[in-house]
C-alpha cells in the first residue's frame, strides 16, 4: 500500500491533523512523497485535500483559526519545528493555486522576478537569466519572450497559470505544490500544464491536488485518495486505478459517488 | 407566417388595451427624482456664476496679475493673492508629507498586521478623529501643539537644518509648520479610512500568492497588496488633499495670517480660506469684497483642478487593473 522506499524521501507527513479552531478537516494523515515523482491527491470536494496541501508549506496556519498537529518532514526535518521560519520554508516549497494569481500591476517579467526579489537576489543580469530560465521551464518563454514588459493580464488564463508556475519555479524550490491548477482552464491550457508536470518532475517533487481522475491517472506516479479528511489509500497510480485496495476508493474511481 | 387582415391591425385590440397605462405612483416618483438630480448641478452652476459675478470687479481691475502679485492693501485698494495661494499650497503640501506615510502606515497595520481584536477598535478611534470640530483642533493647536513644537521639535530641527532656507528665522509659534501639522492630523483619518477600505478590497488570493512564493508579510504588502490597490490609495490621498486645501478654522488659528511669501516653515503665512474667513466682516469697500470673492473663486478652481487631476491619475493607473478604484 505504501510507495516502495526506493528514492530519497523528500517530503513526508506523519500523523498530520489539520484543524480550524476545534474542527479537524484533515485527520491523522501519514504519507510519503518520494523525490522526483508526481503524486496526485484525489477525492470529492470538501474532503480536505486542499487543506492538506496547504499544510505542506505552512499556508494553512495563515487561514483564520488554522493549526495543525503531527509532523511534516522535509528531508527529515520537521517543518513545524518551533525554530523553522515558514517564510524560508515556502521558498523551498513553492505553490500554485486554483485560479491564476498574477500580480496585475506588474509586467510578465516582473511577475516572475517578484519570486526572486523576495528571495533577496537583485543583480539585474542575474534576475533576467533566472526569469528566462523559469519561463522556459514553465514552457511559456516562446510565447512571451517578445513582450516581457507588457502586462501579465494580457495573457490568456492558461498562460497566466503557467506564468504563476514560472513565478513559483524562479526561486528554485525543491517541492512544487499544485492546488487544482487546471480547474479554471480550457482543455488546451489543461494539456499544457499536464505536459509541464511531466517535464518538471525530473527536477522537482510535485504534489498536485485534482478533481479530475483522468488527470491524476495521466500525470501522476502515485495517487492518494482522501475522503472526509482521511487518507483512505495511497499507491502507485496504475495500481490504485486498476486494483484499489479499499472499497471506498473503488466506489469513487468508478464514479459511484463524489 | 399568417397574414393578418388589415382591419384587425387598425382596430385597437382590447387585449392590448389591458396592458397599457403607466403606474401613476411610479411616474411621480421618477419625476421627483429627476428634479432632485437636476437641482444639484444647477446649484453648482448658480454658485459658480454668483462667485464669478461678485468677483468680476476685482477680475476686471487686476486681471491675471492678481494671481502672482503680493501686495494686499485694502486702504490703497490694491490686491494680489499670491501669498495666500502659496500658503494654501504650501500648508497642504506639508500636511500631505506628514499625513500620507502615517495614514498609509495605519491602514497597512490595521489590515495586514494587527491582531483581529485590535482592528475594529483602532479603526474606529482613527475615524473618530474626523468627528472633532475644526475649532477644537485649533484650540488644541494653540495650547498643546505650538508649545510642544517650540520646546521639543523646533530646536533640534533648527540645529540640524537651520542652514537651509526652510528652517530660517525665529519661531514664534503661529507658522506654516503649525498650520501644516494641524492639517496633517485632520486629514489622517480620511486617508487612513479610505486606504483601509481599499486594502480590505484586495483579494486574499493576491496575498496568498505572495506568501506562497516565500514573501514575508512586509514583502507581501509591497509586492502584492499595495500595488493592487494603488489607484484607490491615490484616491485616498487626493481626498485628503481636497480637505486640506479648503480647511479654514484650525488653520486660521495656527498659521499666523501674515500676508507674505517665505520659504521658512517656521514663519507665519496665510491661506485663501483663512483670508476669506478673517477679512470678510471688515471688507468695507466693494473692491475689497470683490477681491475676497475672487480669492474664493481661485480656491474653488484649484480644488476642481486637483480633483480632476486626481480622476485622471486614477483612471490612468487603474487602466488594465480596474480594481481598487472601485472602493472609491
Amino acid at each position: 500500500m505504501a510507495p516502495p522506499v526506493d528514492a530519497r524521501l523528500e517530503l513526508e507527513a506523519v500523523r498530520l491533523t489539520a484543524l480550524y479552531g476545534r474542527r479537524a478537516v484533515v485527520t491523522d494523515v501519514s504519507i510519503l512523497f518520494p523525490a522526483h515523482t508526481v503524486t496526485a491527491v484525489i477525492g470529492p470536494s470538501g474532503c480536505g485535500k486542499s487543506t492538506f496541501l496547504r499544510c505542506l508549506n505552512r499556508m494553512h496556519e495563515l487561514s483564520e483559526g488554522g493549526w495543525v498537529t503531527g509532523q511534516v518532514l522535509l528531508d527529515g526535518a520537521d517543518i513545524y519545528d518551533p525554530g523553522v521560519d515558514p517564510v524560508r520554508l515556502r521558498r523551498r516549497v513553492g505553490m500554485v493555486f486554483q485560479r491564476p494569481t498574477p500580480f496585475p500591476t506588474m509586467s510578465i517579467h516582473d511577475n516572475v522576478a517578484a519570486g526572486l526579489r523576495v528571495n533577496g537576489r537583485r543583480a539585474r543580469t542575474d534576475v533576467d537569466a533566472a526569469v528566462e530560465r523559469a519561463l522556459r521551464q514553465a514552457a511559456l518563454w516562446d510565447e512571451v519572450k517578445d513582450r516581457l514588459r507588457s502586462s501579465a493580464l494580457a495573457l490568456s488564463g492558461g498562460q497566466q497559470q503557467r506564468l504563476c508556475i514560472a513565478r513559483a519555479l524562479a526561486p528554485e524550490p525543491e517541492v512544487l505544490l499544485l492546488d487544482e491548477p487546471t480547474a479554471s482552464l480550457d482543455p488546451a491550457g489543461t494539456q499544457r500544464i499536464e505536459e509541464l508536470c511531466h517535464e518538471l518532475k525530473g527536477s522537482y517533487t510535485i504534489v498536485i491536488v485534482t478533481h479530475n481522475l483522468q488527470q491524476a491517472a495521466r500525470i501522476s506516479d502515485y495517487t492518494a485518495f482522501f475522503y472526509l479528511g482521511e487518507l483512505v489509500e495511497v499507491d502507485r497510480t496504475e495500481a490504485l486505478f486498476t486494483k484499489p485496495a479499499a472499497e471506498r476508493t473503488e466506489a469513487y474511481i468508478t464514479g459511484r459517488f463524489g | 407566417m399568417t397574414v393578418l387582415p388589415l382591419e384587425r391591425l387598425a382596430a385597437p385590440d382590447p387585449r392590448r388595451q389591458v396592458l397599457r397605462g403607466v403606474n401613476a405612483g411610479e411616474r411621480a416618483y421618477r419625476g421627483i427624482l429627476t428634479v432632485l438630480a437636476v437641482l444639484l448641478p444647477l446649484l453648482l452652476v448658480a454658485l459658480v456664476s454668483e462667485l464669478v459675478a461678485s468677483a468680476w470687479p476685482a477680475i476686471r481691475r487686476f486681471g491675471l496679475p492678481f494671481l502672482w502679485t503680493s501686495v494686499w492693501d485694502p486702504v490703497a485698494g490694491v490686491f494680489g493673492a499670491a501669498p495666500m495661494i502659496f500658503g494654501t499650497l504650501a500648508s497642504s503640501l506639508i500636511a500631505l508629507l506628514l499625513a500620507v506615510p502615517l495614514a498609509l502606515g495605519v491602514a497597512i497595520f490595521l489590515t495586514e498586521f494587527a491582531p483581529a481584536w485590535l482592528r475594529q477598535p483602532v479603526a474606529f478611534l482613527v475615524e473618530l478623529l474626523a468627528a472633532i470640530p475644526s475649532v477644537v483642533y485649533g484650540l488644541w493647536g494653540i495650547f498643546v501643539l505650538i508649545p510642544f513644537l517650540r520646546a521639543y521639535v523646533v530646536p533640534p530641527l533648527r540645529a540640524a537644518l537651520g542652514w537651509t532656507p526652510f528652517f530660517d528665522g525665529v519661531f514664534y509659534g503661529n507658522s506654516l509648520l503649525a498650520g501644516g501639522m494641524i492639517l496633517a492630523i485632520m486629514i489622517v483619518p480620511y486617508i487612513a479610512a479610505v486606504s483601509r477600505e481599499v486594502l480590505l478590497a484586495v483579494p486574499p488570493s493576491q496575498r496568498e500568492a505572495a506568501f506562497g512564493m516565500g514573501a514575508t508579510r512586509w514583502e507581501a504588502v509591497w509586492t502584492a497588496v499595495v500595488p493592487y490597490g494603488r489607484a484607490g490609495l491615490i484616491g485616498a490621498v487626493i481626498l485628503g488633499l481636497g480637505r486640506a486645501l479648503g480647511e479654514t478654522m484650525a488653520v486660521t488659528m495656527l498659521i499666523g495670517n501674515r500676508h507674505d511669501i517665505g520659504l521658512s516653515v517656521l514663519q507665519p503665512a496665510y491661506t485663501m480660506a483663512a483670508a476669506i474667513a478673517n477679512e470678510f466682516s471688515e471688507a468695507t469697500t466693494d473692491l475689497y469684497l470683490s477681491a475676497l470673492f475672487e480669492v474664493g473663486l481661485v480656491l474653488f478652481v484649484i480644488t476642481v483642478v486637483v480633483n480632476a487631476a486626481a480622476r485622471l491619475l486614477i483612471w490612468r493607473v487603474a487602466r488594465g487593473t480596474a480594481v481598487g478604484s472601485r472602493a472609491l
